[in-house]
């Protein structure tokens, strides 16, 4: 091999770097036996550290594959030969010897769960047991005492812990009473995870798609003062604006597209022109590249109402409307921007933060929506003051594959 | 030859390329229309852009090359490179589109539901584009160092600085009228020097009469290729075009998958129609300009033979329009790339802010500048034939199990990503250091074992790990095979 100075260089930093990560590893290996100090203390430490790794497999709830690794940490906090984990339809994880009685436990376990106590079934009468309940004949060595706790959740018995020992003593049952407890708890964490979940979905549904009631009323009054004069455009008024209700009381689906949306913008646009008339003038300025990306369903809509009503309603004279939408990386960027009356940042800032009801309440809900489902960081930017318009900026990733437009 | 000519072809095609990007979407879209269909991109416009982006320097100047050095054999490129649009269409391309992922990271997340595969992906995918645009820096530093006398580190410096600028400033906001117009560009500079070329010499009055007789005998004396190399060579070419960065996020712009078919339908035939020319430069080469091949400038051929066999002032013009499209070529490949790895980079690194993409598109572009000016310019179209090689062993069988096999796992596909980018990547670098005389043909086409070896890899390690096949794998098959409602263009 060539002797460049090059890859001498090279390798004099990779063994550099080998060595200072053997040191680094090595004393902190070191500093870990030093720290650890009593018995007493390394035990609690033990226990806590078993018991907070088993949390976190229990953290979604009881089901085959968080139990699994649970079971190990658990099983060894309890010191017993085998432990297995129940739910009320069957043997979800089995850790240690014996696991030949698998098909039997469901029965042993029967009075637990229809009494919710913790039951011992003592050495001697496992192998009858075993036999009667689940037809499962043992050799003769396996000779276990076991102790069934209860998992509850309020007055519900969701699972058992079953712990098999040569003997039950009285220092084990208290033990597997307690950890069923814990088990208890975590579940119960599991199930306040999901309801949240559960509840963050629901707060975005009723978020979605609320047309405002004015429009409703403002159109059908601009649309009443065409019947005389202009029927022909009443018509067709008329029919854009049951073309526009029925996208927005649509059932289906939290996404649309870009295309989709600018669509009942334009509808949302052409019965305001009727109310209107020339004051107000929109120009559109759209990447061909982004119209299919996925938008949250009816999120730019109420930011043009809020531009029509806040920026040009209360303003003499006509008033503009530019809508653009650009390719910007991997995000789209669709921006709204009126010369109207603007707004006062700080009234803005606690309308967006829920302090105060506004007559904002269409931003904050777009706001909430898009950092519900993007994260915090994409929410809506608005640059605003009174009387200089207002520039609403939206960023979208281009890419979703979990949600369907 | 006149270096004016080579500069200022340069300086309008960058020129050019700028105003469209910046001014195009401001001049036909202003009014408050919202008739979205009329804001769609057609199918041709797109396939415009689609062959735009994917013409690169190995089209414009290596097929060309090669086919002066080793004749016939060579036309299996141009063959592979078009045919490999067919996998696409059938394959691929309405997929994929329906799958919602805009970056190839962004699908094998969704698909497999993990975040080490996305990593990997990423990882390759960035690998590709960098060895991808270093052939495209190596053809500037050709095309200036021949017709300019400019040093050659000029022009990859001037590629990387137009594009940097271009992406930087938001340039890139009509990306698709930019890259229509460098095709039609490059193949515009393809086409009228060829048919002056042909009226020359069948005029036969004019400077052509002056030209040494032509020598039909093969100028290098190359043995023709083995059916193992060319098997092996259309391997690369047919299923590394599926896994091309740059490629497939075409195919958002079109509003559904229908309009998707029809545009790849059309690229096959611009491409078709592009490559009669290369070829035709690769043929007339060979009769009056054999000696290239023997000097090794053979990749040179598109930009000296207009001068050779017109001269005068008209071809000196006729040289300037081949300059621009070359040019045209290292700058559309190039800043497609860097817009694709630039998403990549800055969703990966930079958490997809602005700022972030900015600075990706920047490294995107610097980390290849550097390995160019590093490495010798080796020929065109077999350095990124290649490249091609590489994507058909990493991210093609993914890309094709992901898609059409529900058994893939996480666990396979970065079994399969790892062997085939250390076995193909291990070829390639044997393959440089033994040298081109040296290598053997199974080292120097390695597609014709590493694709097969990866695709086996994968399956088996899936196979194997049954267990991790995600939960999510069903709802998002039954999205990637189901037709799309179309998007809403009708009012």
């Amino acid at each position: 091999m060539p002797d460049s100075p090059l890859l001498t260089a090279a390798a004099v930093a990779v063994i550099a770097l080998a060595i200072a990560a053997v040191v680094a590893v090595g004393l902190k290996v070191l500093r870990s036996f030093r720290d650890l100090g009593t018995d007493a203390e390394r035990a609690t430490y033990q226990t806590l550290h078993a018991a907070s790794r088993a949390g976190q497999h229990l953290r979604t709830g009881l089901n085959p594959a968080g139990a699994a690794k649970a079971s190990k940490q658990l099983r060894s906090l309890l010191g017993c030969d085998a432990l297995a984990i129940t739910d009320t339809t069957g043997v979800l994880a089995w850790d240690g010897a014996g696991e030949e009685l698998k098909p039997a436990l469901m029965g042993l376990a029967s009075k637990v769960f229809e009494g919710g106590h913790l039951a011992v079934i003592p050495a001697g009468e496992l192998q009858l047991l075993a036999a009667g309940d689940g037809g499962v004949t043992l050799a003769p060595e396996v000779e276990r005492a076991v102790v069934i706790a209860p998992i509850k959740t309020g007055a519900r018995v969701v699972g058992v812990v079953a712990a098999f020992a040569p003997a039950a003593g009285a220092g084990l049952v208290r033990a597997t009473g307690e950890v069923a407890d814990w088990v208890a708890t975590q579940v119960e964490l599991a199930e306040l995870d999901a309801s949240r979940t559960l509840l963050m979905e629901a707060e975005v549904r009723a978020l979605r798609a609320q047309i405002s009631p004015h429009f409703i009323y403002n159109s059908l009054n601009a649309i009443a003062s065409f019947i005389n004069t202009d029927p022909v455009r009443a018509r067709e008024l008329v029919v854009e604006f049951a073309d526009f209700t029925r996208y927005s009381f649509r059932r289906h689906g939290d996404f649309t597209t870009l295309a989709e949306e600018l669509r009942c913008i334009d509808r949302y646009l052409l019965l305001e022109r009727a109310r209107f008339g020339d004051r107000v003038q929109v120009s559109l300025r759209i990447a061909p590249e982004v119209l299919s990306t996925v938008i949250p369903f009816l999120s730019l809509q109420p930011l043009v109402e809020n531009a029509v009503r806040h920026g040009l309603e209360a303003k003499e004279g006509p008033g503009h409307i530019s809508i653009t939408a650009n390719d910007s990386g991997a995000f789209a960027e669709v921006t709204i921007e009126d010369d109207g009356v603007g707004m006062d940042p700080d009234q803005l800032r606690s309308v967006l933060a829920g302090h105060s009801d506004g007559d904002h309440v269409g931003l904050r809900n777009v706001d909430a929506r898009l950092r519900q489902v993007y994260g915090d960081e994409n929410g809506l930017v608005i640059e605003t003051a009174p009387g200089e318009g207002t520039l609403i900026t939206m960023r979208v990733p281009k890419s979703q594959p979990r949600h369907d437009a | 030859m006149n270096p004016v000519v080579g500069v200022a072809a340069f300086a309008a095609v960058s020129l050019a390329t700028a105003v469209i990007g910046f001014y195009g979407l401001r001049i036909s879209r202003t009014t408050g229309d919202f008739y979205v269909a009329s804001r769609t991109v057609k199918p041709w416009w797109n396939a415009s852009a689609i062959g735009g982006e994917y013409l690169s320097a190995a089209s414009f100047l290596g097929v060309a090359g090669l086919i002066l050095l080793s004749g016939t054999d060579a036309l299996w490129y141009p063959v592979g490179y078009t045919a490999g649009y067919l996998m696409l269409l059938l394959f691929v391309a309405a997929p994929l589109r329906r799958s919602g992922a805009y970056t190839i990271p962004d699908f094998t997340e969704a698909r497999l539901d993990s975040r080490a595969v996305r990593r990997v992906t990423s990882l390759v995918v960035v690998l590709v584009g960098w060895l991808y645009i270093v052939p495209q820096l190596h053809g500037a530093a050709l095309a200036i160092r021949i017709t300019t006398g400019l040093p050659a580190w000029v022009g990859p410096v001037a590629v990387v600085g137009v594009v940097c600028f271009t992406v930087v400033a938001g340039g890139m906001r009509s990306i698709t009228f930019v890259q229509a117009f460098q095709y039609w560009l490059k193949l515009t500079a393809l086409a009228v020097p060829i048919v002056f070329m042909l009226l020359a010499l069948g005029g036969g009055d004019s400077a052509a009469a002056e030209l040494p007789p032509p020598s039909t005998a093969n100028p290098t004396a190359l043995a023709p290729a083995g059916p193992y190399q060319i098997i092996s060579l259309l391997v690369a070419l047919l299923f590394g075009t599926l896994g091309l960065p740059h490629v497939l996020v075409r195919f958002y712009t079109n509003p559904d998958g229908q309009s998707a078919r029809r545009t790849t339908l059309i690229v096959l035939g611009l491409l078709s129609v592009f490559y009669l020319f290369p070829t035709a430069y690769g043929m007339l080469g060979r009769a009056f300009a054999p000696d290239l091949a023997r000097s090794g400038q053979a990749d040179a051929l598109v930009l000296l033979l207009p001068g050779r066999m017109i001269g005068g002032v008209a071809g000196d013009l006729l040289t300037a329009l081949v300059v621009a499209g070359a040019f045209g070529a290292f700058l559309s490949t190039t800043s497609g790339l860097v817009v694709s790895l630039a998403g990549v980079i800055s969703q990966d690194v930079f958490g997809g802010s602005v700022r972030g993409f900015r600075l990706a598109a920047v490294v995107s572009a610097m980390v290849p500048l550097g390995i160019a000016s590093m490495t010798e310019s080796q020929a065109l179209a077999g350095s990124v034939g290649l490249v091609f090689a590489f994507t058909a062993s990493t991210i093609c069988p993914v890309l094709l199990l992901g898609i059409w096999w529900r058994g893939l796992t996480d666990a396979g596909a970065i079994a399969g990503m790892v062997t085939g980018g250390v076995l193909c990547g291990s070829a390639m670098v044997a393959g440089s250091v033994l040298g081109a005389a040296q290598t053997p043909s199974w080292l120097a086409q390695p597609a014709a074992w590493t694709v097969p070896a990866a695709f086996a890899v994968t399956i088996l390690v899936s196979r194997a790990t049954r267990g991790r096949v995600p939960r999510t794998m069903t709802r998002l098959m039954t999205r990637l095979h189901t037709p799309e409602r179309p998007l809403a263009t009708e009012r």
